[in-house]
């Protein structure tokens, strides 16, 4: 059932490469720490949307991810934490292919949405990355009024017939992100002109738009204030009553508000999934918590 | 994983942190020096009948309550300011709630001093005392234990205290029935077999208040709650290794 592209599956790469960027000083976890692609907790699910087996994600010859198996479960919110260099946000975007636009990124492993080969040769990526929309780092609105930001989507995918079923998906897009009050009566005004908080508003709503069946969040709140950031926080709890969402944090106190389970990445291993609760307060891995409790990181 | 190094909450990357987590522990341990004197002076002067002393042991309740006070506010600004997490949550969470155990077995300090009064006042020494030393020295220890397996993070000492406040109810059981039997022999005794018994059942909840302190000690070092378990959970969770 694994039909990898075989692009992707033929490479023969030595698997301990040094490791770019590992951090220095004290409290500097020694790599024989890690059981090599052990995970501690509870990294698999009954109700699977992605199932991740064995994944590995090469840079040139450098390995990003080590042989990482999880699945992320239907509607839950689940948080991606460890050092920067951990791979968070590499394996964040195997999700929707995201690498595939580098060309020395390779993808090893069998990764699953819903059951299907993620990584098909035949799948279309547009498609996939409506199913599974992201949010960045820094707010990215097109150069386009607020109304075209959040109707792009739907039009390229053509989910309107008449511009008043469109009309109906922007205002629902805008309300779910928690800004239709804000920008109702300047739809027509350029995006650009915005607060920080509210682009990032807009772009969640510009990915709603479209209906994903999962969202992405690449460090979403790292560029907002504490108030914008409460907001979308606000929002990612109300989004995963019908979405589900995978959100990379550097603000451990953010995974521990929002998410439902908290997987901790160190120098590309997955260390430890667990709930968050359990995470943030007994983790099981002394890695965990050296990085969570301030040791390292 | 054990944790080989003394201490395990010296070691963040704040080296502010490290401070107030290490003044944290250090203030409770204060606190639980002078509970221990004002606990061995209570019963001290009851069984001596020393009223000058246990006067002390009244006077001094009120430091006891002002380091409750104070322990509890530099928690809740560690709380405030540093976010604590996992085992750095636990000890500030634990601290908070052992500095009330302490509290308590400051005010049962405090009532067995009053008694001692009472009793002084009535001149020689009534039958029961022997219980109250033997209770007294049983529960000082407990407490002494308790304070210890905090000191260095041991929950196997913490797990025995937990198994020898079972001994202590039972002890506070035997005396009680003892002291029953001389109030039905001579009822002249009564009144003070009443405060003996008041003062042996200060000590017994003095041996509650230690095994809190021990439970809370497992929960710092283990992560897991074992109040209101079985003893096999207890020792379930003290055994369990963790990774």
């Amino acid at each position: 059932m694994n039909t990898m592209n075989p692009s992707l599956s033929n490479e023969n790469v030595q698997r301990d490469t040094a490791e770019p960027g590992a951090e220095g000083g004290r409290g500097k976890p020694a790599e024989g720490v890690i059981e090599y692609g052990k995970t501690v907790g509870t990294p698999f699910s009954d109700n699977p949307k992605f199932s991740l087996r064995d994944v590995d994600v090469f840079y040139g010859q450098s390995q990003a991810i080590k042989s990482i198996s999880l699945d992320i479960a239907k509607n839950e919110v689940i948080a991606f934490i460890g050092p920067s260099g951990c791979g968070k946000s590499t394996f964040l975007r195997c999700l929707n292919r995201m690498n595939d636009s580098i060309d020395i990124c390779r993808v090893k492993g069998q990764l699953e949405l819903d059951g299907q080969d993620l990584y098909d040769p035949k799948r279309d990526v547009v498609e996939l990355r409506a199913r599974v929309g992201m949010v960045f780092q820094k707010p990215n609105p097109f150069p386009k009024s607020i109304y075209d930001n959040v109707a792009y989507g739907p039009r390229i995918h053509g989910l309107a017939n008449r511009k008043s079923e469109l009309d109906d998906i922007v205002e629902n897009s805008l309300r779910k992100a928690g800004l239709w009050d804000e920008v109702k009566d300047r739809l027509d005004a350029p995006a650009t002109g915005m607060s920080g908080g509210q682009q990032q508003r807009l772009c969640i709503a510009r990915t709603i738009a479209v209906s994903p069946e999962v969202v992405l969040m690449d460090e979403p709140c790292s560029a907002l204030d504490p108030i914008a950031t409460a907001r979308v926080e606000e929002l990612i709890a109300e989004l995963s009553e019908s979405y589900t969402i995978i959100i990379v944090t550097h603000s451990m106190q953010q995974a521990a508000r929002v998410s439902d389970r908290t997987a901790y990445f160190h120098l590309g291993h997955l260390v430890e999934v667990n709930k968050t609760n359990k995470v943030f307060t007994a983790p099981e891995h002394e890695l965990t918590e050296s990085y969570i409790t301030g040791r390292f990181g | 994983m054990p944790h080989q190094k003394d201490d395990v909450y010296g070691d963040h990357i704040s080296h502010q942190f490290n401070e107030e987590l290490a003044e944290l522990k250090t203030e409770f341990l204060k606190m639980g020096g002078m509970v221990e004197q004002q606990l061995n002076d209570a019963v001290q002067a009851l069984v001596e009948g020393d009223s000058a002393l246990a006067d002390e042991v009244r006077a001094r309740d009120k430091a006891v309550d002002q380091m409750e006070v104070e322990i509890d506010e530099e928690a809740t600004q560690v709380i405030a300011r540093r976010q604590p997490t996992a085992r750095d949550l636990r000890l500030v969470v634990s601290v908070i709630k052992m500095v009330a155990d302490l509290e308590r077995v400051g005010d049962e300090a405090k009532k067995i001093a009053k008694f001692a009064i009472g009793l002084a006042e009535e001149g020689k020494a009534p039958r029961g005392y022997v219980e109250v030393r033997h209770i007294g020295n049983h529960v000082a220890t407990m407490l002494h234990d308790a304070l210890d397996a905090f000191a260095r993070l041991d929950s196997e000492q913490a797990l025995q205290i937990m198994k020898e406040d079972k001994r202590v109810d039972e002890e506070y059981q035997a005396a009680t029935r003892s002291l029953l039997t001389f109030m039905m022999e001579d009822t002249r005794n009564i009144s003070r077999c009443m405060s003996v018994m008041w003062v042996l059942r200060a000590l017994e909840r003095v041996g509650d208040h230690a095994c809190n302190l021990a439970e809370n000690v497992i929960f710092m070092v283990k992560g897991e709650d074992v109040r209101h378990t079985s003893m096999e959970e207890a020792e379930r969770v003290v055994g369990h290794t963790r990774g």
